[in-house]
């Protein structure tokens, strides 16, 4: 029997999160291994997530769910995992794939605790290999990886975010079926009865595919401005190590680390930041790391892949005005 | 009230890691454990809600080793902790988050159930973030990771969760389990009079079946290999042959 995938696809402020476009994109390159079953994609929301389901075909979803409703438009995981769940089990699929953002890790781990199955939280590595998953994800910090496995039908397994490419030729739309809500928001023993959203349009560090994350090295809350305007120029998020958040410069959302958000871009600078273990444990993935620091042995050089000796007061000024005039 | 504040002894964030020689573990031995940074933030903030009630510790499993896990709740009892219930493991090295969340929902479930239950957001050793939101759907609670505030209103509570870009308030009724992020409560330190006392204050043993695990770790492998990396050179002069590297070499960096 071909077995299939089924992806849930998380929709927030009027679009799908990347890592959920990532996670159907990864479900259509496994499928063909998997059996060549189709992908599922299964959306949680309100309208604005229903009537972007389709658009779900382009990453590779066959078909898409949509258990959308006006109750179910604001995250809750005790709804979203149950309505998860009540579907896994009429859909049957041998993989379930979420998106490891805040909001993954909150349903995934219910959904495969309402099914008795295994659950791999934040893997890096999800391949097939001798007609079996393969996964891995980092342990202890990064300091280890583990090759884990599932027992139990389906596999739930969330995916860091940017571990996977989206599909290099998008494809077409896909069909939509609406899932029969087995229960209604009478039954919850939580309700969401406020939401306040960051003031910022910046996307949140854990999918950014740049980040320039900030130290002590800055001597100060007043001297983020000089990594913000660099941010601005390489349409990056900034971030921050937690010596600065514990001073109070930066808010903690945006502390990058074991204690703070584990994140995979792109690129990553790190700049007047010593390169604690803590720290290293949570950007070690990223695929491309730069240093900023006036210590030559400082230990930020032995992860990074290019590194600059210097007073980021003198370097990252001139890095802004370099990719500036790159720009035009 | 009565809340349970779920445990875990970790590596220090510092500790040196070795693997085990099963190759699907890390060696405890010599590691230096502590209680989960979450953990303690947690009590913290249920021993300022218990109000006339009590605050119960409790661990589950002996990953660490046992000695180790009841060292960590005689650290929970000194932060504040009434009294401490440890789940004895035969087995530690098979133990996933589902088998300990059934663990844990077992001993709540013997001791007389509880109002509110506390996990850490996180075991900074495995990270699976798992626990908790299991637990939660085992007991059929109502649950709220990431929380940076909670208040007690009879038999409901307010509870702020730090999400993505966001933050919400939630209503929910009790009991509840609610996974601390940092802001839940104060990192605190014990007086040396309260490390005393904890000495005084009782551990209970509470046996389980333990299930099976479903997540199992077939081997520990060191992080992929990096190639050594390049120090371009240094001070601003560096900056147009480093963003050429990111261009041309690395191709990390699309203007
Ligand atoms: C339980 C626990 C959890 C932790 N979790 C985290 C976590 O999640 N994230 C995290 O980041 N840390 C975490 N830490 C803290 C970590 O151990 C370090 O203390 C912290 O990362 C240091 O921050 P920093 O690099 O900004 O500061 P420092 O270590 O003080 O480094 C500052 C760097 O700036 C450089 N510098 C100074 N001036 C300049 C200049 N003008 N130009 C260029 N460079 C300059 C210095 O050479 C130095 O390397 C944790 C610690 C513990 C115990």
């Amino acid at each position: 029997m071909a077995s299939k995938v089924l992806v849930i696809a998380e929709f927030r402020g009027g679009k799908f999160k990347k890592g959920a476009l990532e996670c159907v994109a990864a479900a259509s390159r496994l499928a063909p291994a998997l059996g060549g079953g189709d992908v599922t994609a299964l959306v949680i929301g309100g309208a604005d997530a229903k009537a972007a389901a389709a658009s779900l075909g382009k990453q590779g979803a066959t078909r898409v769910l949509a258990a959308c409703a006006d109750w179910l438009a604001e995250f809750n995981g005790d709804a979203y995992a149950r309505v998860a769940a009540d579907v896994v089990r009429a859909e049957q699929p041998a993989l379930v794939l979420v998106a490891a953002t805040l909001d993954g890790k909150d349903v995934a781990p219910r959904v495969a605790a309402r099914l008795d199955v295994g659950y791999a939280p934040d893997v890096t590595k999800l391949a097939v290999e001798g007609g079996k998953l393969a996964i891995a994800r980092p342990l202890y910090a990064g300091k280890a990886y583990a090759n884990v496995t599932l027992a139990g039908a389906p596999a739930v397994v969330s995916v860091r975010p940017n571990t996977f490419a989206l599909l290099e030729a998008p494809g077409a739309d896909a069909p939509v079926a609406d899932v029969a809500l087995a229960f209604g928001a009478g039954d919850l023993k939580s309700k969401v009865v406020a939401v306040e959203a960051a003031k910022t349009d910046k996307v949140d560090l854990t999918e950014a595919e740049v980040i320039v994350s900030g130290g002590r090295g800055l001597k100060g809350p007043e001297h983020f401005v000089l990594l913000e305007a660099l941010a601005a120029e390489l349409g990056a998020t900034v971030g921050a190590s937690r010596a600065v958040v514990d001073a109070g410069w930066r808010p903690h959302h945006d502390q990058v680390g074991q204690t703070g958000k584990t994140v995979s871009p792109n690129l990553y600078f790190a700049v007047g930041i010593s390169g604690a273990i803590q720290h290293l444990a949570g950007m070690a993935t990223s695929k491309c790391i730069v240093a900023v620091n006036k210590d030559k042995d400082a230990p930020i050089f032995k992860v990074a892949d290019y590194g600059i000796v210097g007073d980021l007061f003198d370097v990252v000024p001139r890095m802004t005005d370099e990719v500036k005039k790159l720009k035009k | 009230m009565r809340i349970v504040v779920c445990i875990k002894p970790v590596p220090d964030t510092a500790a040196r890691i070795k693997v085990h020689k099963d190759g699907a573990r890390i060696d405890p031995d010599g590691v230096k454990f502590t209680l989960g940074p979450y953990d303690s933030r947690c009590i913290a903030r249920a021993v300022a809600l218990k109000g006339a009630g009590e605050v119960v510790a409790l661990a589950a499993g002996a990953a660490a080793g046992e000695a180790e896990a009841k060292k960590r709740i005689k650290d929970a009892l000194a932060l504040g902790c009434d009294k401490g219930i440890f789940v004895p493991d035969p087995a530690p090295e098979n133990r996933d988050p589902l088998a300990v969340a059934k663990a844990l929902a077992s001993a709540i479930q013997g001791q007389g159930g509880a109002d509110l239950i506390f996990c850490g957001r996180q075991a900074t050793d495995d990270q699976a973030l798992a626990v908790g939101p299991m637990l939660a759907t085992l007991l059929d609670l109502p649950c709220v990771t990431d929380a940076v505030g909670i208040e007690v209103t009879g038999g409901s509570a307010r509870v702020q969760r730090a999400a993505e870009g966001r933050v919400e308030t939630l209503e929910v009724t009790l009991p509840a389990v609610i996974t601390g992020q940092r802001d839940i409560g104060d990192e605190q330190y014990p007086k040396l009079k309260e490390i005393l006392a904890a000495g005084k204050k009782p551990i209970a043993e509470h046996k389980v079946e333990w299930a099976a695990a479903k997540y199992a770790v077939a081997g520990l492998v060191p992080p992929p290999e990096k190639a050594p990396g390049k120090i371009v050179g240094e001070g601003p002069d560096a900056v147009p042959a480093l963003l050429n590297l990111l261009q041309t070499e690395a191709k990390a960096l699309a203007l």
